[in-house]
């Protein structure tokens, strides 16, 4: 950049601040070193693996058959969350009731429970003898060791990511607007179809993705109640666990090259989606 | 019901999808809290007592407590040195270096031990060096530490950009204006601005640091005594049938979230920091 | 016509409203002007129907619809914030009101499309249909409001504060757009407002309230001539508030040698086509306001000069 007058040529806005320089610095290098050296790794790992070997482990019919059911029941499990989460957001900033308050807070439980605890508690209540699953059990429904605990884990562990996604949209939704629909003939279907839903659908649709790509990587609740049979309850994440035991570290680069393509494109879309709406909304 | 207010729902509707919430919510969030609890003493409060006692659970509790000792320190530095940067300055790339801070929370924990190991491991690029030098990262303490910075990353950040965003840089501005130095404006001016949500943000991933399973599952080696912290203790245990055991082990993490939650929820209320999606 | 009779409304134990009277013939534009907390909005949402009075009724044309909801009261309600919908075109908003009718009673899909297209050509917004709500100015989203309140040919059209989110220059053309668009549509309509230029500028007659009552209802002449209560004589216009209970309107005041009160002038300055005086009782340092006819000469500041009303009113109640 050509410098046009006499102060001092800068990549950035000038400011009278001080301190760009440091702190600037050690953010660069301290990610580098935390997070994209460790993370380039991967790609390094593959690339030196060729593409016919990277294929031939990441695209196996055990990994496909994992990626499958990891992919599966995290689009399960996002989906119950998004219509329950969008159901716990709704009454929390509409409705005023006793406890609200501790209901609230309890609904980032799966934040900050570590997900060890909740997968041997869930495990607990979902095997045939456990406190749940004895009443499931008789009737012929297998929670535990099935896709379907693998599925119920990770509606824990999504849960949150619908309902604070939604919430801070729907408390900025102004009352005036659906009584803008009531004063022009709406009914109260037709408002929430029409005017509500609609305003809230791109933060349904974060939750949605948020929980989803959660619910693809996600390992320390989902296997203990999934039981972890090759083949039939054996997760994407699993799979890299038992691939690096038996020292197959190509194998488990692989899966994990391909887990987090998948995650990253499901991200990048969500931004694609939510630029694009920001800018027809002019906002 | 004739003349209920235009704008919400009758009152019998309200009752029904709070009571559909509810039971959702107790189904599926309460139950396996409290089935944490029970489960720990079932068998009395004595052979809990000595669950938690036992040595190796004490070493798991050590380790962890070290563990979060080191990592979130670093990550509140990092936090506060990254939003001082973002959030004062402008620069081309701010986008991309905020996408990349994001980073760790879309990789699967698993994944995030893993590039640990291709990094330091026995195989790895520079493990056979590190172990010429005697130096043990993977199956360590080290390991560990890494691998659970990396998942921590960007807690604090997240917290303290939004915040500093919207509080923009008059304040410090003024307070250059009126003769302090660098130095003196960001411990005087900027930091008792942002003291709360920087606890906020510590808070979180103090409590993820504590709790981490996947990532330190990889790299840990599971070495009783010596690499095992309380989650991985809770998988030995249960893994070796030690119901009680991991049980008492999983309802001292469990009680760690509460307290987490109900800080949270104070700093929440009292400071009126808007609570987005977080992880 | 529209009555209102004697509707009361409590928050809580918050008294919004006691016992409103009030009469709104076919074509008027009436202005509810008031502080806030005087009720006036109040009293706009619970003719609308989006609030509910504790006691009274509301008649339109006679029936009581005290129990009809807002939709089927065929009521155009502008919000203050304009309430569009952010994810709908400008076009698609206006035709809200249409879409959400009954098959029976929905306009076709074509004839809709006309509907809403005339109306964007009346609020002069033509070409537009297509944007959203987020790129237009705060003018043009106001415009959009008032449309889509008319989609549905509303035998009332209610406004809340309608110019109030608007910045100077904006509202002065939109009051005299609106004023025009009221008489060419025959509408019959209500406008709140806590500006009392607005009000007298706009509206045939002024419902002045204050804390939850009327205090009067006049044409903006009578209100500003013959305030009924100390309230009005100060909220409508300026207005001198004297020891002994006088209110005297700043152009009433004459610098006269016959006058009684004596004023020490602080400060003199143009305003407008006068000159205003700021100055002090020489009794009590009450502050006194004066207009002088521009062509005269002012006091000089320090002067002290003898003042006389030319027209002066007293209260009973002495007011706030």
């Amino acid at each position: 950049m050509p410098s046009m007058t006499t102060r001092k040529a800068s990549w950035r806005a000038p400011s009278v601040l001080p301190g760009f320089g440091l702190t600037f610095g050690f953010t660069l290098a301290w990610l580098s070193l935390i997070v994209l050296i460790p993370l380039s790794m991967l790609f390094i790992k593959s690339a030196g693996m060729g593409w016919q070997s990277f294929v031939d482990v990441g695209f196996s019919d055990r990994a496909l058959t994992a990626y499958r059911l990891s992919f599966g029941t995290a689009l399960a499990a996002a989906f119950v969350n998004a219509v329950f989460g969008l159901l716990v957001a709704w009454v929390l900033v509409r409705y005023a009731f006793p406890g609200k308050r501790v209901i609230s807070a309890l609904v980032d439980l799966p934040f900050a429970l570590p997900t060890a605890v909740a997968g041997i508690a869930l495990t607990a209540l979902y095997a045939p003898s456990g406190w749940v699953g004895q009443y499931l059990d008789p009737l012929g429904i297998k929670v535990a060791f099935t896709p379907i605990g693998i599925t119920v884990a990770l509606i824990f562990i999504g849960l949150p990511f619908v309902v604070r996604s939604v919430e801070p949209v729907l408390a900025d939704l102004g009352k005036d607007v659906e009584e803008a629909a009531a004063t022009l003939g709406a009914n109260r279907a037709q408002t929430f179809a029409r005017v509500i839903f609609p305003a809230i659908l791109p933060a349904l649709f974060t939750g949605f993705a948020l929980a989803f790509a959660r619910g693809v990587g996600e390992y320390g609740s989902v296997i203990f109640i999934s039981g972890n049979m090759p083949g039939r309850t054996e997760i994407a994440p699993l799979l890299i666990v038992t691939q690096l035991e038996q020292y197959n570290y190509d194998g488990a680069t692989a899966i994990a090259m391909v887990m987090m393509l998948v995650s990253f494109a499901v991200l990048f879309t969500l931004n694609a989606v939510q630029s694009i709406r920001r800018r027809r909304l002019g906002a | 019901m004739k003349r209920h207010n235009p704008g919400t729902e009758s009152r019998t509707a309200q009752v029904l999808l709070i009571g559909l919430a509810l039971a959702f919510l107790a189904f599926f969030l309460m139950l396996p809290l409290i089935a944490v609890f029970s489960e720990a003493l079932k068998q009395g409060l004595g052979l809990f007592l000595s669950a938690v006692s036992n040595p190796d659970a004490l070493s798991a509790i050590r380790l962890t407590l070290i563990i979060a000792a080191i990592s979130v320190p670093l990550n509140m530095v990092f936090g506060v040195a990254a939003s001082w940067a973002i959030t004062k300055f402008s620069f081309p790339g701010k986008n991309l270096l905020l996408t990349l801070i994001d980073l760790p929370f879309s990789v699967s924990p698993v994944v995030s031990g893993l590039i640990f190991v291709l990094l330091f491991g026995a195989q790895g690029l520079l493990g056979p060096w590190l172990s010429a030098q005697g130096v043990k990262i993977i199956f360590a303490v080290p390991g560990i530490i890494l691998a659970t910075v990396f998942i921590t990353f960007p807690f604090v950040a997240r917290e303290l950009i939004p915040l500093m965003m919207e509080q923009g840089k008059d304040d410090e501005e003024a307070a250059l204006s009126l003769g302090a130095n660098g130095w003196q404006t960001f411990w005087h001016v900027t930091l008792p601005n942002i003291r709360w949500g920087l606890l906020y943000g510590v808070l979180l991933c103090n409590a993820r640091a504590m709790g981490e399973f996947g990532a330190v599952s990889v790299v840990s080696g599971h070495i009783r005594g010596e690499t095992n912290t309380m989650p991985l203790h809770v998988e030995i245990l249960y893994n070796e049938y030690d119901f009680v055991g991991a049980f008492a082990v999983a309802s001292l993490l469990a009680a760690l979230a509460l307290v987490t939650l109900v800080l949270k929820t104070v700093l929440e209320w009292r400071f009126d920091l808007h609570s987005g999606a977080r992880h | 016509m529209i009555r209102v009779e004697n509707i009361t409304k409590r928050f809580g134990n918050y008294p919004a409203l006691h016992g409103i009277d009030l009469e709104i013939q076919p074509g008027e534009f009436i202005a509810l002007l008031g502080p806030s907390g005087s009720g006036k909005t109040t009293l706009l949402r619970i003719i609308a129907g989006l609030e509910f009075q504790d006691e009274g009724h509301v008649h339109f044309n006679g029936d009581d619809v005290s129990d009809i909801p807002v939709g089927k009261r065929n009521v155009g309600f502008v919000f203050q914030q304009y309430a569009l919908f952010r994810h709908m075109t400008v076009a698609d908003n206006i035709a809200f009101g249409l879409t959400v009718r009954k098959a029976s009673r929905r306009p076709a899909k074509a004839e809709i499309k006309a509907r809403a297209q005339e109306l964007l050509r009346v609020v002069q917004l033509e070409g537009l249909g297509d944007r959203y709500p987020g790129q237009l100015s705060g003018g043009q989203r106001q415009r959009v409001a008032l449309a889509r309140a008319l989609a549905i040919e509303p035998s009332l059209l209610l406004l809340d504060e309608p110019f109030g989110a608007l910045d100077a220059k904006v509202r002065k053309d939109l009051r005299r757009w609106l004023r025009d668009l009221h008489k060419q549509m025959g509408l019959t309509s209500i406008f709140v407002t806590h500006d009392q230029e607005e009000a007298l500028e706009l509206a045939d007659r002024v419902v002045v309230m204050d804390h939850g009552r009327i205090d009067q209802i006049g044409t903006p002449e009578q209100v500003y001539m013959e305030p009924a209560t100390a309230f009005v004589s100060h909220f409508v216009g300026e207005t001198n508030r004297l020891p002994d209970g006088r209110h005297i309107r700043p152009h009433d005041f004459e610098i006269a040698a016959h006058g009684r009160d004596r004023v020490l002038v602080d400060n003199v300055f143009r305003k407008g086509g006068s000159w205003r005086v700021e100055g002090r009782l020489e009794e009590d340092g009450t502050i006194i306001e004066i207009d002088v006819d521009a062509h005269e000469a002012p006091p000089a500041i320090g002067d002290t000069v003898t003042i006389a009303a030319r027209r002066e009113r007293t209260f009973s109640n002495p007011g706030d």
